[in-house]
């Protein structure tokens, strides 16, 4: 392995490693615009400029592979000087437009002219004009002359979707990005472009001008979309709720993980939260009083539910459990269930139509934790339940967040199944066809509200966690399955999702010894602690 | 005095272009002696030679040719750059007009160095004529089993970028891309067109090989200096009595190309600047035309040799407006992939415009300066270190004429 020195320090890097990469690891920053380590070295930038030892002059540190003995310079005069130079190339033609631009406050132009521009201004003349909010697909809106011809986008659209939308026309200083005759910018992860480009070229058609980034707090989280789980950044608008109309999800950016989703996420799991902060959003439990479901309180609902449990005899309470729900969740439903004796339960629900798949990272499972669902044994075959309910032989049917009236089994035979049960419970975070029917409504919260883990498709255990508040009163699942438990005789330590997680950790194999700190940001494979292995 | 024509020898002949008269001056004959040896002592024939390349790098032939991989196996590609695009040129598309065999039989030869099986002729797109009449050559060639038994001849035409004559650039335009060069490393002779070790070679070098091999690299080298051999072809232009293209030895001085082939300056009359290597090179003052034309001896007068072509102004010639054609045809053909050259030959250009137009600002000569020389060396391919070279000679050394023209 070469061994290099930069800026007087030491490192040893794998074969292969450029010098951006090199200085990385020892936390130095060598400043970059069309370099990005999920594509190809394009070059054309020419900040990344590095001093190497014996070479005439600065090189650029991205096309550059370190070499054993070499020595780097990434702070020498010369360097700063052309650093300074080419911030200045790059802005001459930009039109300064921070003020209405979505990208000001993580702009790389704004960033990296305050670390290593700070020149006076002498372009006088009439700058290059160029398109401006041009729509290139569904999600995605340029700006040409915000744009820095770093072609990210076009590779990204070349090389990792291997769709190629994107191309560079005509040349110098009139070049510009665009789309291929006939093309538009609809492949399933076009939103990833927004994120690599560092200007505000590319900005998110659906977060465009709803407020600013530097009122956006971050928390780290995992895509409820698919079985991949793909890290992702939920940003929220806590500080200025009046800029987006109450919304309080601003966006999801993707998160990188090495092992599972590098540096991207699809489109479907980018614009998927909708639902958080939608209409249908319930924000109370209700209880149905004839035709009409009306609020009550958690303690009323909690005993309603548990005294539903309680009055059926086991044989006849069947549970639809969703792959959707956390680990947490799963095994405080299990408790439940074990407690009552419960044996009928299901979880996955036939989607109406299949879901799609592709090579990258979208999986055909629409769920998070379908692996969590069967590794905590609540896997059941959710067309039984309702064979049975039909049948009458299940008078008690709690189901978590389906609308099974819009799956793929007919309509007639569902409703008739829904029907046929006395009491029919429902949890989840938004009011559907299923939930209309039943007597107990219990709010969920959603997945950005509390703290959890799911497993993806490959056994990852992933962390997410609260990004905003509960709405109203909603609560997460393992909270009301706790409470519920509770109310049953069986009063339960677990007062956060953490609790639930290490009695997990103790009862099912498959988890042992993990613990949130063991899975940190990047997950953990379940079945891979030393306990687990002993089990 | 200015030497042996080689080149050019056959350029009068009104049918030089056809086989018959190609071979019944002696054509093919190299090829045949370059049959009978190693390729390793081809390349060693070129190096004693000190051919250097004509299309502007003047980089030495023979140690460019023994870059590829020794040991490689897959495919070489040899590939011809006909594009002359350097405003001033205009050599290449005489050679393609009247002596396309000498092309095809220095390509033979070129190959066998090398081992390709494959060359690519790139062509300017502009050049119809000379398009045609090589390519009528290159049938005749096949026809006659010169081309088709071990090696073959693509061509290919251009689409009118100048920058499709910076080698890289070329390959790129050549595998279907947009012609774009391309980052170094790797260089081309490692890794080229369509990722196969090639070399690029300009029409002009490669037609000098059936002499250097029928007559030696000795003969070659002592027609130049002491570091490069042969004659070349000086394209002349501009304020000249008798402009065109002449073939001389790299020996000859300035001087004698503008007085003695050239046969003297028009205009008023009076000599005032000259470009000596196409538009990218430096220019010099009327004092500054005692060099020798070979490309040590302009690069030590701080220009360079580059493509050869010669453009002269006489005394009325405006230098600023000069300039502005210049920045001009740069902000036009770069080809807007690295930040500097994209960003600040546009810029150049607006500066030079506004000066000639009356409304120059006293800061904008410095302006241009500084621009230059920071940009200067920070590119992809040489094209900025090219527009370079006459921002900041015209102004350094005309500075008074831009002055006058600038508002008080
Ligand atoms: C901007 C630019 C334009 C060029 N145009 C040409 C050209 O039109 N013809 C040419 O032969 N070389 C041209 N060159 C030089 C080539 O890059 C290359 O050096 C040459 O083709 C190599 O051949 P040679 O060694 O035989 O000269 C150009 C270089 C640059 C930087
Ligand atoms: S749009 Fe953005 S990502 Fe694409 S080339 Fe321009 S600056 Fe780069
Ligand atoms: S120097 Fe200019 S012409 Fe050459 S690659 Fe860069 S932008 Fe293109």
């Amino acid at each position: 392995m070469p061994k290099l020195t930069i800026d007087g320090k030491e490192i040893e890097v794998a074969p292969g490693t450029n010098l951006i990469e090199a200085a990385r690891a020892l936390d130095i920053e060598v400043p970059h615009y069309c370099y990005h380590p999920g594509l190809s070295v394009a070059g054309q930038c020419r900040l990344c400029m590095v001093d190497i030892e014996k070479a005439p002059r600065p090189t650029i540190a991205c096309n550059t592979v370190a070499t054993d003995g070499m020595v780097v310079w990434t702070q020498t005069e010369r360097v700063l000087e052309t650093r300074k130079s080419i911030m200045e190339f790059h802005l001459i033609n930009h039109p300064l437009d921070c003020p209405v631009c979505d990208q000001a406050g993580e702009c790389w132009l704004q960033i990296y002219y305050m670390k290593h521009g700070l020149y006076d201004p002498r372009m006088v003349d009439e700058k290059v004009h160029k398109p401006k909010a041009v729509p290139l697909g569904p999600h995605v809106i340029l700006d040409a002359e915000r744009c820095i011809l770093c072609s990210r986008c076009v590779r990204f659209c070349d090389e990792v979707t291997a769709t190629g939308e994107l191309g560079i026309f005509d040349r110098g200083d009139r070049s510009e990005i665009g789309l291929f005759p006939g093309r538009e910018l609809d492949n399933k992860y076009s939103g990833n472009v927004v994120d690599i480009c560092p200007v505000g070229a590319l900005t998110d058609r659906d977060f465009r001008f709803q407020v600013r980034v530097w009122y956006l707090d971050a928390a780290k989280s995992i895509c409820p979309g698919c079985a991949r789980g793909c890290n992702i950044e939920v940003h929220v608008n806590r500080r200025r709720p009046h800029h987006a109309q109450g919304r309080r999800v601003a966006r999801l950016k993707p998160r990188f993980n090495a092992a599972v989703n590098k540096w991207w996420i699809c489109d479907d799991g980018r614009y998927g939260f909708g639902f958080v902060d939608d209409g249908s959003r319930l924000r109370s439990p209700l209880q149905r009083e004839g035709g009409q479901q009306l609020p009550v309180a958690w303690d009323e609902a909690i005993a309603g539910v548990a005294g539903a449990l309680t009055a059926h005899p086991p044989a006849e309470t069947g549970v639809i459990a969703s792959p959707k729900m956390a680990n947490e969740d799963l095994f405080a439903l299990r408790r439940v269930l074990d407690r009552r004796g419960v044996t009928q339960v299901g979880f996955a629900v036939r989607p109406r139509v299949p879901g799609d798949e592709d090579k990258l990272l979208i999986r055909a499972d629409k769920n998070p934790n379908t692996r969590g669902a069967e590794l905590i044994g609540l896997g059941g075959d959710t067309a039984a339940i309702l064979a049975a309910a039909r049948a009458r032989r299940i008078r008690c049917l709690w189901i978590f967040g389906h609308d099974l009236l819009d799956a793929g089994w007919p309509e007639a035979e569902t409703r008739a199944a829904l029907g046929a049960v006395e009491t029919l419970i429902w949890s989840g975070t938004n009011a559907n066809a299923t939930s209309a029917l039943a007597r107990w409504v219990l709010p969920s919260a959603a997945w950005v509200e509390r703290d959890g883990t799911f497993t993806n498709f490959e056994g990852r255990v992933q962390r997410f966690r609260a990004a905003v508040d509960q709405l109203g009163e909603a609560l997460p699942d393992w909270e009301i399955l706790g409470r519920v438990l509770t109310a049953l005789g069986e009063p339960t330590l677990a007062a956060r999702a953490e609790h639930w997680f290490r009695e997990l950790g103790r009862s099912v194999p498959a988890f042992a010894g993990m613990t949130y700190q063991s899975i940190g940001d990047t997950g953990q494979m379940v079945g891979a602690t030393r306990e687990a292995a002993r089990a | 005095m200015t030497g042996e024509r080689t080149l050019t020898r056959n350029f009068h002949r009104p049918d030089a272009h056809t086989l018959a008269a190609y071979r019944g001056t002696g054509g093919y004959t190299a090829w045949e002696k370059a049959q009978t040896m190693e390729p390793a002592a081809i390349t060693e024939e070129v190096k004693k030679s000190n051919l250097r390349g004509l299309g502007g790098a003047g980089f030495p032939t023979g140690m460019k040719w023994s870059f590829i991989p020794k040991n490689h196996t897959g495919p070489v590609y040899l590939v011809i750059n006909a594009d002359e695009g350097e405003p001033g040129t205009f050599k290449d598309r005489y050679l393609l007009e009247r002596d396309p065999h000498a092309l095809i039989e220095g390509m033979l030869i070129a190959a066998r160095a090398i081992r390709s099986a494959v060359g690519f002729v790139y062509i300017r797109g502009e050049y119809v004529e000379p398009w045609r009449r090589f390519s009528a050559a290159a049938r005749e060639a096949t026809d006659a089993g010169y081309l088709g038994r071990g090696f073959d001849v693509v061509v290919h035409r251009g689409a009118g970028a100048y920058i499709c004559g910076e080698e890289t650039g070329l390959i790129s335009s050549l595998e279907g891309r947009k012609g774009w060069p391309k980052l170094k490393p790797p260089f081309p002779a490692i890794k080229g067109a369509f990722g196969a070790p090639t070399i690029v070679n300009n029409v002009e070098t490669i037609c000098h090989l059936p002499h250097i091999i029928n007559r030696g690299a000795g003969w070659f080298a002592s027609l130049g200096t002491k570091t490069q051999g042969g004659t070349r072809m000086y394209s002349v232009s501009g304020r000249v009595k008798r402009p065109g293209v002449y073939e001389a030895s790299v020996a000859i001085t300035l001087r004698q190309v503008i007085y003695d082939l050239a046969e003297g300056v028009t205009g008023n009359g009076r000599l005032k600047a000259v470009v000596p290597g196409g538009s990218s090179a430096a220019i010099l003052r009327a004092d500054e035309i005692d060099v020798t034309m070979d490309v040590d001896g302009l690069k030590n007068a701080g220009t360079m040799a580059g493509s050869a072509g010669v453009i002269v102004m006489d005394e009325t010639v405006s230098i600023p407006e000069a300039l502005m054609v210049v920045a001009r045809f740069y902000a036009h053909e770069s080809c807007g992939q690295c930040t500097p050259c994209r960003e600040s030959t546009g810029w150049i250009y607006k500066i030079t415009e506004r000066i000639v137009e009356g409304r120059g600002r006293k800061e904008d000569l410095d302006t241009v300066l500084d621009v230059a020389r920071r940009g200067a060396g920070t590119t992809i391919c040489a094209f900025y270190d090219g527009a370079v070279g006459p921002y900041i000679s015209y102004i350094e050394k005309f500075r008074d004429e831009f002055e006058a023209l600038i508002p008080k």
